[in-house]
């Protein structure tokens, strides 16, 4: 279970991890408390699961990679299996089995197109496969996954 | 253009953050640079937008936000701005892009949509909807989670040199 500090602290450090020699007492100066404590239950919420990540976040664009959405029509009884191999693929970030007429959606991303088109003609044919949509991006208006916890 | 060493930073900025008190002092001895040059390179990414941000990022379902749904919209071109203008100020939304629709997907504007339940999705996207005069949707929730992670960029690269 997450205590209030617990909370307070995740609010905070999904905005930040500050750029100092010790950022860990400056979040811990912002929430009245102190270093130790603070990573402390740093680690204990790592290591439970509740963060997923911590440090830099890129801009996949800005460091040269193209990236889209690839949304794939799949025969339910091979679904698990063409996840998997989808799976394979380093620049699959994200992967969601959804209700619809497509039922895998799947984000890409790739250092050049070329490697791109070669991905998504490779998941074409893997068997199960009925369609396939690019959906490449076209403008970019908000990436920013924070929640808030109350 | 980021040079050699930019490369060896984000690489190795990719592995998990110690957790530590001097956690840039330890990054920047793994790559072999001095901490203040670390500090000055990350401050340069920031400002020149290749980093979004130096944070944490949750494991959604986990901290309680259960239901996620893509949203996928038909939004005429001359429109696309205003509508963005809505969905990016809602905190629920947390992707929002616009995409060249295909033949047999008419949807142009996508979000990514958080809830802690589906009917908390839904209230939300009619709420976007009404709001935003966009009022041709689809919601799709997700019903499993196959994979979710962070880019790891320049490996491939280097497992190829």
């Amino acid at each position: 279970m997450l205590t209030d500090f617990d909370k307070r602290l995740l609010n905070v450090i999904q905005k930040e991890i500050p750029l100092a020699a010790r950022p860990f007492a400056v979040v811990a100066e912002r929430l009245n408390s102190d270093e130790a404590y603070v990573l402390e239950r740093l680690r204990w919420l790592r290591s439970q699961g509740f963060i997923r990540r911590m440090g830099p976040f890129f801009d996949s664009a800005r460091l040269g990679y193209s990236g889209t959405l690839v949304a794939v029509e799949v025969e339910p009884a091979s679904l698990a299996e063409v996840a998997e191999r989808i799976n394979l693929y380093p620049g699959v970030t994200h992967n969601y089995e959804r209700e619809g007429p497509y039922n895998l959606w799947f984000a890409l991303l790739s250092p050049n197109a070329e490697a791109l088109d070669r991905i998504l003609r490779e998941v074409a044919l893997l068997p199960g496969v009925r369609r396939l949509v690019n959906l490449p991006a076209q403008r970019k208006f908000k990436v920013n996954v924070q929640f808030t916890l109350e | 253009m980021l040079d050699a060493l930019d490369k060896k930073i984000i690489t190795v900025l990719q592995e998990d953050f110690p957790l530590v008190p001097e956690p840039y002092r330890e990054l920047a001895a793994q790559i072999g640079i001095r901490e203040e040059e670390l500090l000055a390179r990350i401050e340069k990414y920031r400002k020149s937008g290749e980093l979004r941000r130096v944070g944490a990022v949750l494991r959604h379902r986990e901290v309680g936000y259960a239901a996620n749904a893509l949203c996928a919209w038909r939004v005429s071109p001359a429109r696309l701005e205003a509508v963005a203008a809505v969905m990016t100020a809602s905190p629920a939304v947390t992707h929002c892009y616009s995409r060249m629709a295909q033949e047999n997907w008419p949807y142009n504007f996508y979000i990514m949509l958080h809830g802690h339940t589906r009917e908390e999705c839904r209230a939300l996207a009619a709420g976007l909807a009404q709001q935003a005069e966009a009022s041709d949707y689809v919601m799709l929730f997700s019903t499993r989670e196959w994979k979710k992670t962070s880019m790891r960029y320049f490996v491939e690269e280097e497992q190829h040199d």
